[in-house]
C-alpha cells in the first residue's frame, strides 16, 4: 500500500489545496458502497480480529468481489472491501466489525460468524441479530451510538479510532485531516495558532495539566535555535493505553498537532518519545510519518509555504519514570534516563539545552480540532478550568473495560454506572483509582463528583494521564495500597533516598498490615512519612507516590484498622486475617465443599454438617464458591 | 547579581550561586551527605533541604542545587524541614544502622532511633550518595564507576562489575565516601 502511494502521490504544493484533497478523498471512500471494518486495536487483535478480517478477505474474494481497499480509491466498480481500523475502544466486547455505510456493529465476532455477515449484509440486506451487543433488558443495537457504552461519551479526539484507516492517510484526509495545519498556514500567524490554543484552555494531558497555549507562548518568545517539539508516548501506567490506542487508531491527528506545534513555536525538529513495547504502534507511527512527507505534510517546504519542520521517533526502553520530562529529555541525549533538577524552563532550555515543547500524544491530538472548530467551541466543553474532554483507560471491575472519552466535569457516576455499566455479578463498588499508579482511591461518597483536574486532586488524587481502576467489595484497600507502593518502588530511578527508602519502608509496614502484624501507631509513622516523601523527593514519581496511601488512609481508615485492631481483612484478601467457617443453619450437607477441596481442608459425611479445618484451609476460597446455599462465609 | 532573603537576612549574590554555597558563606549550617565543593552538586541525599518561597508559594528544595534568584525568601530551619530532615535521617538509619556518620547526623537532630525497617538486601552502608562516582569522573576523569539498576536495586558498579581497566588506583573515591565503605584492597 505505502508503494502505490509514493508512486502516485503529488506532495501538496500550497495550503489552498486541501480542500480539494479532501473532496477527492471523501467521494473516493463514498464510492465504496460497503466496507466491513475490523478493529486492528490491540486487544481485538488478541482476541482474534485479525483471523476475522483474513476470513472475510478470503470469503468475499471467493465470491469473486474486489477487496483491495487502495484500488476502492480509484473509483474501481468494487461492491464491498474489508480494512482494518484502529480500537474501538470497546476492548472486552471485541473481535469488533463494523459494517459502513449502515453503521451495523457487531460485537464478539468469531471466524464462523464471517459466512453470516456477509450475507446478510450483501445478499439479504439485512443483519445478523444475534452478533449485536445485547442491551441490559434484552434489546439489541444495532449501531454503535445505540450501544450505552458509547451514548455517555463524546469521543471528539478519538472521533478517528476506529471509524478510519490509520495506516492510510487519506483516510484522515477525507475526514478534515490536515485542514487545521493549512487554514493555520493560509490564514494564521505563529502567534495567532498559540493565541488560540491559549484561548481554548487546553491543558496537557499526561498528568500535570499544564496550560499547553502557555507552554507554547514560552517557547516562541524562548531566543535559543534550533527549537524540538517532543510527543511524549511513554505511557508507563500499568493498565492504561489511551495514548497507545491514539497513535495505533489515529496517528495522523498526533502528527498534525504537533506539526501545528512547531509552527506555532518556531520549531524545526520533532520527536515523538515512544515505548517500544508497543510495536503496532510504532509501526503505524513510522508508516503514518512517511505518508505525511510523502505529501509534503513534513520535511521542507511544507503545503509549499517555506516551512520546515520533520518528525524523528525514539524507541524508549520502557522505564515508568522515563515518561517524567527531564528523564524523558537524558534518554533522548543519551544518559540515563533519571530525572534531574531543572531550574530553568524547558521551554528556554529543554533538549540539548534548546527551546522545547514537551506535550502528551492526547494533548497534541486535541490541538487540530481546536484549530478546525474554534476555540469558543472547545471551551465550551468542560469545567470551569478543564475545558474540552477527556480520554480514560476504564479497567477493573466493571462492566465495559475499555477506551472512553468523556466531556470534562462528568461525574464518577455517570462513568462507571452509565458508560461502565457498572459493577459485574451484583457486587457493590467500593474505590475508584484514579491517576495511575502513583494516584488515590476515591470512595462511593465521591461518585457525584465531576471529574476534572482540580477535582480529584482536591479529592487527594489526580488525572494523571486518565487510568481509571474500578474495585469492588472483593478488593482490599490495603493491598491495594501495597500493590501500587510495589510498582512505585520499582519504577523509582532510586537517586532520591526518600522515593527509594522512603517507598521501601512504606512497604515494609503495609506488608506488615496484611500480616497481621500491624500495630496503631502505624498509621501515623506512614502519614508521616508520606508528608516527607512529597517533600524531599526530587520528581513527581516521588512526591505522588504517597496518594495511594494517603488517600486509602483517608477514606478507609476503618479498614485498616479492622486489620491492624480486630486482624480481620474484611475483603477477605489478606490470607492471614480471615478464616473461612460453615454456616451450620445454612449447610444441606450436600459434600460439595468437602469434594472440592484442594488440601482435604473439610470434613463430611453424608447427612452431616461439614467443618473447615483451619490449620490446613489454604483459603483458596473454592468452598465459598461452589456451595449454593451460602453456607460457607 | 540577584537580591533575596535568607533567614530573614537580604543578600546580593552573583547570578547562579546556589543557596548552599551562600549559607556556607553566611555561616549557616545546613547538614549534606552527597555535596563536596570541588565536584557537580547531585542532590540526591536530600538532606539540604530548605523552605523556599517563590511568589508567595512555599516549597522545599534542595539547597545544593537551587539557584538563588530574585524576590525569594529562604529559611533553612523551620518547622517542615526539621520534620522532613528528621525522617530522613530515620529512613538513613534504617539503610545503614552502623554508620558513624550517619548515627552522628542523627545525633544533631534528636533521632537516635528509626521506626523505619528495610530488608537485609536493601540495607547497606552505602548511600547512592554518587560522590565516588563523581569523584572518580570528575577528579580523576577515569569513569571507572557509575550506578547500576533502578529502585531498591539500585547499587555502585564497575562497567559488568569487573574491576575497571581505566581505575588506576587512585582511591579518590574511597576519600570522599562519607560513610567509609569503600575500602581499597592494596593489592589490587
Ligand atoms: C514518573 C512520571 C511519569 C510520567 N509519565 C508520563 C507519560 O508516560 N506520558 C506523558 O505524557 N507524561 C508523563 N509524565 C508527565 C510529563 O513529565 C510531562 O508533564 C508531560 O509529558 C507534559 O505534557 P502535557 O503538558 O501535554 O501533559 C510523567 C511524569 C512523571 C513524574
Ligand atoms: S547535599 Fe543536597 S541533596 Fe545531598
Amino acid at each position: 500500500m505505502e508503494q502505490e502511494i509514493t508512486t502516485r502521490v503529488k506532495p501538496i504544493s500550497a495550503p489552498a489545496d486541501m480542500a480539494a484533497m479532501k473532496e477527492q478523498c471523501k467521494a473516493a471512500l463514498e464510492r465504496r458502497k460497503i466496507c466491513f471494518r475490523v478493529c486492528a486495536g490491540t486487544a481485538c487483535i488478541a482476541g482474534g480480529s485479525l483471523d476475522v478480517y483474513e476470513e472475510l478477505k478470503n470469503q468475499i474474494q471467493q465470491r469473486g468481489i474486489d477487496v483491495n481497499v487502495e484500488l476502492l480509491f480509484e473509483g474501481g466498480e468494487t461492491e464491498a472491501g474489508a480494512s482494518t481500523s484502529g480500537c474501538h475502544g470497546f476492548c472486552q466486547m471485541g473481535p469488533l466489525v463494523r459494517v459502513e455505510p449502515q453503521g451495523t456493529f457487531y460485537n464478539k465476532v468469531k471466524v464462523d460468524d464471517v459466512p453470516n455477515i456477509i450475507s446478510a449484509t450483501l445478499e439479504e440486506q439485512g443483519v445478523v441479530e444475534e452478533l449485536l451487543f445485547e442491551n441490559q433488558d434484552g434489546t439489541r443495537a444495532t449501531t454503535e451510538k445505540e450501544v450505552p457504552f458509547y451514548a455517555g461519551q463524546k469521543r471528539i479526539v478519538l472521533g478517528g479510532c476506529g471509524t478510519i484507516n490509520p495506516e492510510d492517510i487519506r483516510n484522515y484526509f477525507a475526514v478534515d485531516g490536515y485542514q487545521a495545519l493549512a487554514k493555520c498556514l493560509r490564514e494564521m500567524s505563529p502567534e495567532d495558532v498559540v493565541e488560540e490554543v491559549k484561548k481554548s484552555g487546553l491543558r496537557g494531558r499526561g498528568g500535570g495539566g499544564f496550560p499547553a497555549g502557555r507552554k507554547w507562548e514560552s517557547a516562541a518568545k524562548a531566543i535559543g535555535r534550533p527549537k524540538y517539539i517532543i510527543c511524549n508516548a511513554d505511557e508507563g501506567d500499568p493498565g492504561a493505553f489511551m495514548d497507545r490506542s491514539l497513535i495505533e487508531g489515529n496517528p495522523q491527528s498526533v502528527i498534525e498537532g504537533m506539526i501545528i506545534s512547531a509552527y506555532g513555536v518556531g520549531a524545526k525538529y520533532g520527536v515523538v518519545y515512544v515505548r517500544a513495547e508497543y510495536p503496532l504502534a510504532v509501526t503505524r507511527l513510522f508508516k503514518a510519518i512517511d505518508q505525511a512527507r510523502d505529501y509534503g505534510l513534513l520535511g521542507n517546504n511544507i503545503m509549499g509555504t517555506g516551512f520546515d519542520f520533520d518528525i524523528e521517533v525514539f524507541q524508549g526502553a520502557g522505564a515508568f519514570v522515563c515518561g517524567e520530562s527531564s528523564a524523558l529529555r537524558a534518554s533522548i541525549e543519551g544518559l540515563p534516563g533519571e530525572p534531574t533538577a531543572k531550574y530553568d524552563h524547558a521551554t528556554d532550555k529543554g533538549l540539548w539545552e534548546k527551546p522545547t515543547v514537551l506535550n502528551n500524544v492526547e494533548t497534541f491530538a486535541n490541538v487540530p480540532i481546536i484549530i478546525n472548530k474554534g476555540a469558543d467551541w472547545y471551551a465550551s466543553m468542560g469545567t470551569d478550568n478543564s475545558k474540552g474532554t477527556k480520554v480514560f483507560s476504564l479497567v477493573g471491575n466493571i462492566v465495559n473495560t475499555g477506551l472512553i472519552e468523556v466531556e470534562m466535569g462528568t461525574t464518577l457516576r455517570k462513568i462507571i454506572f452509565d458508560i461502565g455499566g457498572g459493577i459485574p455479578d451484583g457486587k457493590k463498588f467500593k474505590a475508584v483509582q484514579t491517576g495511575g499508579p502513583s494516584g488515590g482511591c476515591l470512595p462511593a461518597d465521591k461518585l457525584d463528583m465531576p471529574v476534572d483536574f482540580d477535582q480529584l486532586k482536591e479529592a487527594g488524587s489526580m488525572m494523571g494521564s486518565g487510568g481509571m481502576i474500578v474495585m469492588d467489595e472483593g478488593a482490599c484497600v490495603v493491598n491495594v495500597a501495597k500493590y501500587f507502593i510495589e510498582f512505585c518502588n520499582d519504577e523509582s530511578c532510586g537517586k532520591c533516598i526518600s522515593c527509594r527508602d522512603g517507598s521501601a519502608a512504606l512497604l515494609d509496614i503495609l506488608d506488615r498490615i496484611c500480616e497481621g502484624e500491624g500495630r496503631e501507631e502505624d498509621l501515623e509513622t506512614m502519614e508521616d512519612l508520606c508528608h516527607c516523601i512529597d517533600d524531599a523527593s526530587m520528581c513527581g514519581l516521588g512526591t505522588s507516590l504517597p496518594n495511594p496511601v494517603l488517600s486509602t488512609l483517608q477514606y478507609f481508615r476503618d479498614e485498616y484498622l479492622a486489620h491492624i485492631k480486630d486482624k480481620n481483612c474484611p475483603a477477605k484478601v489478606c490470607k492471614p486475617l480471615f478464616t473461612y467457617e460453615v454456616i451450620t443453619d445454612n449447610c444441606k450437607m450436600c459434600g460439595l465443599c468437602f469434594r472440592n477441596c484442594p488440601s482435604d481442608a473439610v470434613i463430611w459425611k453424608k447427612k452431616e454438617v461439614a467443618e473447615i479445618i483451619q490449620d490446613k484451609c489454604v483459603k483458596c476460597g473454592i468452598c465459598k464458591e461452589v456451595c449454593k446455599f451460602g453456607a460457607v462465609e | 547579581m540577584v537580591t533575596f532573603t535568607l533567614n530573614g537576612k537580604e543578600l546580593e549574590v552573583k547570578e547562579g550561586t546556589t543557596i548552599l554555597e551562600v549559607a556556607r558563606e553566611q555561616g549557616i549550617n545546613i547538614p549534606t551527605l552527597c555535596y563536596h565543593e570541588e565536584m557537580s552538586a547531585y542532590g540526591a541525599c536530600r538532606l539540604c533541604l530548605v523552605e523556599v518561597v517563590k511568589r508567595g508559594w512555599p516549597s522545599i528544595q534542595p539547597a545544593c542545587l537551587y539557584p538563588a534568584q530574585n524576590g525569594i525568601e529562604v529559611n533553612t530551619d523551620t518547622e517542615r524541614v526539621r520534620k522532613s530532615r528528621k525522617i530522613l535521617l530515620e529512613l538513613y538509619l534504617a539503610r545503614s544502622p552502623d554508620s558513624q556518620a550517619i548515627i552522628d547526623i542523627a545525633k544533631e537532630y534528636g533521632v537516635r532511633d528509626t521506626r523505619f525497617k528495610l530488608k537485609e538486601s536493601e540495607r547497606s552502608e552505602c548511600i547512592l550518595c554518587g560522590l565516588c562516582v563523581r569523584a572518580c569522573a570528575e577528579i580523576s576523569k577515569r569513569h571507572a564507576i557509575s550506578f547500576a539498576h533502578r529502585g531498591s536495586k539500585r547499587m555502585i558498579q564497575t562497567p559488568f562489575a569487573e574491576l575497571a581497566d581505566t581505575c588506576v588506583g587512585c582511591q579518590a573515591c574511597a576519600f570522599v565516601c562519607p560513610t567509609g565503605v569503600i575500602k581499597i584492597d592494596e593489592a589490587d
